[in-house]
């Protein structure tokens, strides 16, 4: 009979509590709130998204081929009348057209090679942190290791080496840009593995494969995230960086960089040839470092409130 | 003239998601020499209250009202002004001693600054003066200790230190923010005793921020208890642990282990959690969790007497039961 | 402190000896000789040569005759420059880019860490944003892009500085040095205000102005070197860059560097004068680093304890 009463009571009370639960938001829905908020990156996510819609229908569109050389029209200044509208280079050739076409050589590079950076750096980077102990010592002094030494210049001995293609291009950078996201990604599994809510999932018989599909693949994805999209301008700036020395792309093929140091050997008599793959160069750096730092802001628990 | 009054403070911090009201309609007083704990929960507003009198608060952090010291408003004066009293006359003690000390700096450092910049010392009587403050807070072998990195120093004395930093100039209102949460029992009971014989000898006002009930009972005089940013009910520490009036003090103090009841005594936990300071709710503000609630307690509630220097703020009539 | 040097220092020769070897083996096992040009040397010549350089010796003997040599400081003589040896070429190119590099350095760090400092004190106000907008600029344009630009600016259409050349003189310094220090400076001014508002947020500077001190004294005493230790330990990574930048610098502005001799020789399959800048190089960044290291675990008062016990 007591007990009735008492639920007698409780009950509205207990009904009460759970009429107005504070709504929850999951932590990506926050984090895609706080990225909204940051004017910089969604401007520069806009811009992104129509220098990849240029560079890759833009060559389509315009009528000039990128080897096509206009002996009417050789270093000419932008104009519309002659149809060159960011002029041409030393050998009529048109600026607009190869700046696309350079653009889709760096965008690939930043990609592709991001991707084997990725693929390394993930696996690498786990490995260590997951097994811990003496290989994760030895994984990680390697890694130390790799890190003193001046890696530019392996790249260039690389290319020196193996001679220039751009499968190798993609090989090399992706080869010397990993250890960031390795050591990133073994700091994240390393203190996620002692962390106390995967240890409450152990203790509550949660499976090693749903630990890590659950709780340790979500924890990572947005470093992940972050670092992928860190890493595409360093790679895209890396690649135009020896192609800028004569070590990367060979003509006929071009990227960005191939196009400031051709550009900057007309630059007295015909600066466009200069600049107009400079800007499209540190546009697109510009922007994805601001997406990054976007991401960073918004992903990153520490900065959380 | 009270040492301390606070008239109608407000705390608001501006988030993304809207205005946090942090502390609403604040008001209480202290006199030189006494002792007053202020008790809630984590989020009721004691802490941010006290950060906006020493004007810590951050940078989103806004604050009206008045904090009248001495009766002058600390809350308007400009930074140069409120930096002759902070520290001097007002010294705080804040709640996590592992972080609350510089750890690029050894203890000698962050002690004779103090006294170096608000009494004119020069370094060797700062020096003596330092030394003789952490021997006052029981440190051992404070010369040699002195000299160490705030890492040296176990969680207790660092406490101890933080205490005896804040003590060095004699200030006559010690405001201390959950003093021994982070700390071991015994080092409780000995930050404790710290603090009642400095107001037998120094008369320094103590003003003692907690949730823990059992750390007021032997150092305080009167209680404040607040909840989400309001205070509920203020008296004596005899009337608010022998009478309490409002229905969060009773539960408070019924969570809390007693010694004095059967093994198998229920222990009772307030159920529910405190209302999202971004949408305070109208009316009684713990009418959610209230297991007297009705529907009158959707207006806001009339602050009633209790008794001698003892009011809540509740639709319910004192019942003596 | 001085078990801390002793350990790290045991730490850096395997990380020399992996440089040398790497560098050593990828030289070697590169399609092509040195002496390959489009027209065939007489074979009693070509074997003449190969003799003089030790490539007719079996790879390990070579490797070791290598590590031999290294370790008195030889580098050997230079393929290229015939009568030239690389040691020769190194003393030749390093101390101009030296003096690039120093000077870039000291802008670098000098400049950033200040606007970091000015940034963070104005943290979320117009001059914060703007100064860390610049900064993003100045880490996204890269050094081959600012420096033809500059040179256009400032030498072509102004006329007020040279082109390029180098004469020592200040007028030939300021372009290369201000290009190659610019995205450092920028990344150091990014760098400097993120620790410097994740310190001024801090417990113990809380603390601090809790004592009543006034802010500049907060800052300069309390959260300047805990903000810094980020920055100075950043030195190493920034000097690896400098030298990477170097070499497209002392390109573009015509200057008779060691990263001029490092794109000849590595165009040129000069194996003896490459392998030697990079393991000059390699032994100076990693020298550097343990310097920065032992400066770091000095300023820091934890490490010093650790070491203590």
């Amino acid at each position: 009979m007591t007990k009735n009463a008492d639920n007698a009571v409780l009950d509205p009370f207990a009904a009460a509590l759970e009429v107005k639960p504070i709504k929850g938001r999951s932590p990506w829905e926050d984090a895609w709130h706080r990225l909204l908020r940051n004017r910089a990156a969604v401007y520069s996510a806009f811009i992104m998204g129509f220098m990849f819609f240029l560079v890759v229908f833009g060559p389509m569109l315009i009528s000039w081929d990128s080897g096509y050389t206009d002996w009417d029209h050789t270093s000419s200044p932008p104009s519309f009348s002659s149809g060159h509208w960011f002029g041409t280079d030393a050998i009529g050739r048109d600026i607009m057209v190869r700046t696309l076409e350079g653009g889709r050589i760096s965008l690939l590079v930043g990609l592709v090679a991001t991707i084997v950076s990725l693929l390394i750096g993930v696996s690498y980077g786990a490995t260590a942190g997951y097994f811990g102990g003496t290989a994760d010592r030895v994984m990680m002094r390697i890694v130390d290791i790799i890190y003193a030494l001046p890696f530019m210049f392996f790249v260039i001995l690389l290319m020196v080496v193996f001679g220039r293609n751009i499968v190798l291009i993609f090989v090399a950078i992706g080869a010397v840009n990993w250890l960031d996201m390795a050591r990133i990604v073994r700091g994240q599994t390393l203190s996620l593995k002692n962390t106390e809510f995967i240890e409450a999932a152990r203790a509550c018989g949660v499976g090693d494969w749903a630990i890590i599909r659950r709780h340790i693949v979500p924890n990572l994805l947005g470093v992940v995230i972050i670092y992928v999209t860190l890493t595409i301008p360093q790679v895209i700036l890396l690649e135009s960086f020896l192609s800028f020395l004569g070590l990367g792309v060979q003509e006929p093929m071009s990227s960005w960089g191939a196009l400031v140091s051709d550009g900057a050997q007309d630059m007295e008599s015909a600066p466009w040839t200069l600049i107009v793959p400079a800007v499209f160069l540190t546009v697109t750096l510009y922007c994805f470092n601001f997406i990054g730092d976007g991401l960073r802001d918004a992903l990153d628990p520490k900065d959380r409130l | 003239m009270p040492l301390l009054e606070l008239v109608n403070l407000d705390v608001g911090f501006d988030t993304p998601e809207g205005e946090v009201h942090a502390v609403n309609e604040l008001n209480f007083s202290i006199e030189a020499g006494e002792a007053l704990a202020i008790v809630g929960e984590s989020g009721a507003g004691k802490t941010q209250s006290m950060m906006a009198v020493m004007g810590l608060l951050a940078d989103n952090g806004h604050v009206s009202g008045q904090a009248l010291f001495n009766g002058n408003d600390l809350l308007s004066m400009g930074a140069g002004e409120l930096n002759q009293h902070r520290g001097s006359q007002i010294a705080m003690i804040f709640q996590d001693p592992m972080t609350s000390l510089n750890p690029y700096l050894s203890i000698e450092k962050q002690m004779i600054e103090v006294v170096m910049h608000h009494q004119g010392l020069d370094r060797a009587e700062a020096h003596a003066k330092a030394v003789e403050m952490l021997r006052a807070v029981r440190i051992p072998d404070p010369e040699r200790r002195i000299g160490q990195y705030p890492h040296e120093f176990s969680g207790g004395m660092r406490q101890r230190a933080m205490v005896a930093m804040g003590l060095l100039c004699e200030p006559d209102l010690l405001i201390a923010d959950e003093p021994t949460t982070a700390l071991d029992v015994t080092v409780q009971a000995q930050i404790g005793h710290l603090m009642s014989e400095l107001r037998q000898t120094s008369n320094t006002a103590i003003i003692l921020i907690t949730h823990d009930l059992g750390v007021v009972a032997g150092l305080c005089d009167r209680v404040l208890v607040m909840y989400a940013g309001e205070v509920v009910e203020w008296g004596s520490v005899e009337q608010i642990y022998y009478q309490p009036l409002h229905p969060y003090t009773r539960g408070l103090l019924e969570s809390v282990p007693r010694l004095d009841q059967p093994d198998d005594a229920v222990l009772h936990a307030i159920p529910g959690n405190p209302p999202n300071l971004l949408a305070l709710p109208d009316g009684c503000k713990f009418r959610d969790r209230c297991p007297k609630a009705h529907d009158a307690c959707r207006e806001e509630p009339p602050i009633r007497q209790g008794g001698e220097g003892h009011s809540y703020r509740c639709f319910l009539e004192r019942t003596d039961e | 402190m001085l078990r801390h040097a002793l350990g790290r220092l045991l730490g850096v020769l395997p990380t020399l000896l992996m440089l040398i070897t790497v560098a050593f083996f990828l030289m070697r096992v590169a399609p092509g000789g040195p002496f390959d040009s489009e027209k065939a040397l007489p074979p009693e010549i070509e074997a003449n040569l190969n003799a003089k350089y030790h490539l007719d010796e079996s790879l390990a003997q070579q490797y070791f005759r290598y590590l031999g040599q290294i370790a008195v400081l030889d580098f050997g003589p230079s393929f290229q420059y015939k009568d030239w040896t690389v040691n020769e070429l190194i003393a030749q190119g390093f101390p101009v880019s030296l003096t690039v590099g120093l000077l870039a350095m000291t802008l670098a760090f000098g400049v950033g860490t200040l606007l970091g400092i000015t940034a963070a004190l104005r943290q979320n106000t117009g001059v914060d944003y703007s100064l860390m907008g610049l900064a993003m600029l100045g880490i996204s344009i890269p050094n081959f892009v600012i420096a033809p630009l500059l040179i256009l600016l400032l030498a072509v259409y102004a006329g007020w500085l040279p082109a390029g050349g180098w004469d020592g003189g200040f007028a030939s310094m300021v372009l290369p040095v201000v290009t190659l220090s610019l995205p450092v400076t920028a990344y150091v001014a990014r760098l400097t205000r993120g620790s410097m508002i994740e310190v001024l947020n801090s417990n113990f500077i809380r603390t601090a102005r809790a004592k009543g001190l006034p802010e500049i004294v907060v800052i300069r005493r309390h959260a300047l070197k805990p903000a810094l230790l980020p920055v100075i330990s950043f030195m190493g990574p920034a000097t690896a860059g400098m030298i990477s930048g170097s070499v497209v610098i002392e390109r573009i502005f015509s200057i008779p560097g060691l990263g001029s001799y490092f794109v000849q020789g590595a165009l040129n399959r000069d194996y003896t004068l490459v392998m030697g800048v990079v393991v000059f190089y390699g032994v100076l960044i990693i020298i550097l680093n343990f310097i920065v290291d032992l400066i770091y675990a000095w300023l820091n008062p934890k490490i010093r304890y650790d070491e203590k016990r």
